[in-house]
C-alpha cells in the first residue's frame, strides 16, 4: 500500500509519519509537497501534525486552500483512507472534510504528554485492530485541541458512531472528551493524539502501530483478490 | 480604494479562555468592575474598487477564510480612502 505524506510549509511531524509507515509498518510512503495537484498514484493520504503556514489566522485555515487539498478532497470522495493528525485534523476541519472546529485548550497551555485514549468505535477501517473500549496510550502535543461543534452535529456524530477516540482524562476541554472523529462514510479520520509517535515501545508506547496496520489490512482485503 | 476593518471574535455562546485569563488578571489588579472580557482579532484590508458590491466581496472573504463561523462571529466597517 502506498501512502502520501502531505507536507505543508510548517509541517513538523511529517518525518515521524514517514518513519512510521516506511520503517515500522514496512509499507511505501512518499512526501508530497502542498503545491502538487495529483494524488492518483496513492492508496492512502496522511496529513501530519505541525504548524502549517505558521497557524496564522487559525490553525489549519490557510493550508486548506493549498493545491493539494483539492486532491485530498477528491481522494476522500473516492473512498481512500485519509488520516489527519493534530494539525492535520485541524486542516480537515477547516476544509470541511470533518465537522466542527478547534478552540484553544481550556487551560491555555500547550499540552505535550502521553494520553490515555478509549477506542469508542473499533469498527472503522482505522481501528479494526483494536477492541471496543480498549484503552491505549498515545501522546498528545497541541495548544488548540479543544474540539467543538454545535448540538445538532454532536447528535449526528453520536448517532452515526463517528466518535472514534475519547480521552480518559480530558486534557483540553474538548466536547464530550472527543479525541478523534471520522466522517459519515468512515474513510476520513481526524485525531489530535499522535499515533505515529507511538509505533515502537522504545518511544514509550507502540499502541499507535495498530491504527496503521488496520488501514493496510482493510485496504488489502478490499483490493487484493485471492485466486 | 476602500479601507475595510474586520473584527472577528468568538461567538457569545462560546467560552473564551483567553478572555477569562485576562479578566482574572484585571480582577487581581483590583478592577473588580470588569464583568467580562472577550478577545478577538482585528484585520485591516485595503481593497480596490471593482464592479462587484464591496459588502458582498468582504462577506464572502469572511465566511471562506477570515472567520470560522462554527465558533466565530465577524463584523466589518468600510470607508473610502484616497491613496496618495
Amino acid at each position: 500500500m502506498k501512502f502520501a505524506v502531505i507536507v505543508f510549509p510548517g509541517s513538523n511531524c511529517d518525518v515521524d509519519m514517514y518513519h512510521a509507515i516506511k520503517d515500522e509498518l514496512g509499507e511505501e510512503a512518499e512526501y508530497v509537497w502542498h503545491d502538487e495537484n495529483d494524488l492518483s498514484g496513492f492508496d492512502g493520504i496522511l496529513l501530519p501534525g505541525g504548524f502549517s503556514y505558521g497557524d496564522y489566522l487559525r490553525s489549519g485555515s490557510i493550508a486548506h486552500f493549498s493545491n493539494v487539498m483539492a486532491e485530498v478532497k477528491k481522494a476522500a470522495e473516492q473512498g481512500k483512507p485519509v488520516l489527519g493528525v493534530c494539525n492535520g485534523f485541524q486542516i480537515l476541519l477547516e476544509a470541511g472534510l470533518l465537522p466542527g472546529a478547534m478552540k484553544r485548550n481550556e487551560g491555555l497551555k500547550f499540552k505535550c504528554e502521553p494520553a490515555s485514549l478509549k477506542v469508542v468505535n473499533a469498527k472503522t477501517l482505522f481501528t479494526s485492530g483494536y477492541t471496543e473500549n480498549q484503552v491505549i496510550s498515545v501522546p498528545i502535543a497541541h495548544g488548540e485541541g479543544n474540539y467543538f461543534c454545535d448540538e445538532l452535529t454532536l447528535k449526528r456524530l453520536n448517532d452515526n458512531s463517528q466518535i472514534v477516540f475519547t480521552y480518559s482524562e480530558n486534557p483540553n476541554g474538548s466536547l464530550e472528551d472527543i479525541a478523534g472523529i471520522v466522517n459519515e462514510r468512515g474513510n476520513v479520520l481526524g485525531m489530535m493524539p499522535h499515533p505515529e509517535r507511538a509505533v515502537d515501545s522504545m518511544l514509550g508506547s507502540s499502541d499507535g502501530i495498530k491504527l496503521f496496520q488496520s488501514i493496510v489490512k482493510n485496504w488489502r482485503e478490499a483490493h487484493v483478490t485471492t485466486s | 480604494m476602500y479601507k475595510v476593518k474586520v473584527y472577528v471574535s468568538l461567538r457569545e455562546s462560546i467560552l473564551d479562555p483567553q478572555g477569562n485569563a485576562v479578566k482574572n488578571a484585571l480582577h487581581s489588579m483590583s478592577y473588580r468592575e470588569v464583568q467580562d472580557v472577550r478577545i478577538g482579532k482585528y484585520m485591516e484590508l485595503m481593497i480596490e474598487k471593482t464592479d462587484r458590491p464591496l459588502e458582498e466581496t468582504v462577506k464572502e472573504m469572511c465566511e471562506k477564510l477570515l472567520a470560522n463561523t462554527v465558533i466565530e462571529d465577524y463584523r466589518f466597517e468600510a470607508e473610502e480612502v484616497v491613496v496618495q
